[in-house]
């Protein structure tokens, strides 16, 4: 599905969540959706899942607004932090609201994964621990099988081999039933493979959307003599910058290998992770 | 193999794939893994893991059969030999001479700390 994203700005009273966020979506590929705690990622989730209205501008899926239209809604599935079910329901209930919900629930799949992460069908939501209750997020999540299926940091208090097999699980029903599946997660060196697009926010507004390959191929942090550096960064994109010495360390975007390699300085790859803290970090040093 | 995450996972891929053919883990006419073996395995998205075995199918190191798989070209092993080969002197050669003259070594000091590596390896 299509999701357009224009001019988009959510206030809450005086504080601006989002302000002005223009982008597309147009393939069924899995995005992660990165930034700091505040930078508006759970905002434009849940604009997107029809939860709220914008303040202003638009957010289209399929040329539709998704708030309030439930043929829409129907298409996306949001999974939460926390918090996605009512405490007095049964883990059976909760699957077979979501059964009505979904016309493309695959009851068959729920079940299995449900057996899967053992939890017991009887169990009321709020008896479930931390881990149980997202793990019953990420089944509902996936058997959706919703086109645009999102995940908001599906998984406190899960345990490293659960959240294993939820990136399996993703991969594997992703490729089975190709889809846009949005995931936003703090823990981006675990999934930053997963990812084939990411969207990175700070302060409400788009920081930098790109395939995850084309990130990794040209971010490259550098090291060599201060004005040698100076010299040849000149004219190029620094996102961050750092002295040691007479020595200049700086993290350049957009960059070709060879030319740094030609140029003669060290050259250390930056991954994804620290990509992020570089980018959005304004207490570092940042040179224009 | 282990992935990481500062360096295209498709060429990490491919690496892996050539490295494999190099050293006849894989031989000529075998089953390579699919796009979907890899992306479950390494918990990489499908798309990453296709980059890479596409970029292999363009080199003529590897060739698709409609509906059974990918298979190791004859020419497969030549051609990642080849293709190693020159990316060696880049790898390997540039960089060692550039240390080497950071440390005033000359030509006759690498030769000599080659040879004796190499004596040192056979006892």
């Amino acid at each position: 599905m299509k999701i357009e994203v224009i001019n988009l700005s959510k206030r809450y009273g005086k504080k601006t969540a989002l302000q002005n966020l223009n982008f597309l979506i147009e393939e069924p590929k899995i995005y992660g959706l990165l930034g700091k705690n505040g930078a508006g990622k759970t905002t434009f989730m849940e604009l997107l899942s029809g939860l709220m209205r914008a303040s202003s501008g638009e957010l289209l899926v399929d040329g539709v607004t998704p708030f309030d239209n439930q043929r829409m809604m129907e298409n996306i599935c949001f999974v939460g932090e926390a918090n996605n079910f009512k405490k007095e329901l049964k883990v059976k209930h909760v699957l077979n609201i979501n059964r009505l919900f979904y016309p493309t629930w695959d009851h068959s799949l729920a079940e299995e994964l449900i057996a899967n992460f053992n939890l017991d069908m009887d169990t009321k939501v709020k008896a479930l621990s931390k881990g149980m209750e997202s793990a019953l997020g990420i089944v509902v999540g996936l058997a959706s099988k919703a086109a645009i299926t999102i995940f908001d940091e599906p998984y406190i208090g899960l345990d490293a081999s659960s959240r294993s097999y939820f990136y399996e699980l993703l991969i594997e029903h992703y490729d089975k039933y190709p889809r846009t599946i949005i995931l936003s997660t703090h823990l981006i060196d675990e999934v930053s493979a997963l990812f084939e697009e990411v969207i990175i926010l700070e302060n409400g507004q788009l920081l930098l959307k790109e395939e995850a390959e084309t990130l990794r191929e040209s971010c490259f942090s550098i090291s060599g003599e201060r004005q040698k550096i100076n010299n040849f960064t000149a004219e190029k994109k620094v996102i961050y910058q750092k002295d040691f010495m007479n020595e200049r360390t700086v993290v350049l975007l957009e960059e070709d290998r060879t030319t740094i390699e030609n140029a003669g300085f060290s050259i250390h790859t930056v991954s994804l992770q620290d990509l992020i803290v570089y980018l959005t970090d304004k207490k570092r040093e940042v040179k224009q | 193999m282990k992935l990481d995450d500062s360096r295209p996972i498709f060429q990490q891929i491919k690496e892996y794939i050539e490295d494999m053919i190099i050293n006849e883990t894989l031989a000529i006419e075998e089953r390579v893994p699919s796009t979907n073996e890899f992306a479950k395995y390494y918990k990489i998205n499908p798309a990453t893991a296709a980059k890479g075995i596409n970029e292999l199918v363009d080199e003529g190191i590897i060739y698709k059969k409609r509906g059974v798989g990918m298979f190791v070209t004859e020419q497969a092993k030549e051609i990642v030999f080849q293709k190693r080969k020159s990316a060696f002197v880049t790898n390997y050669i540039t960089p060692m001479k550039q240390e080497a003259a950071k440390l005033g070594l000359s030509y006759e000091d690498l030769v000599e700390m080659v040879t004796k590596e190499e004596e040192h390896n056979e006892n």
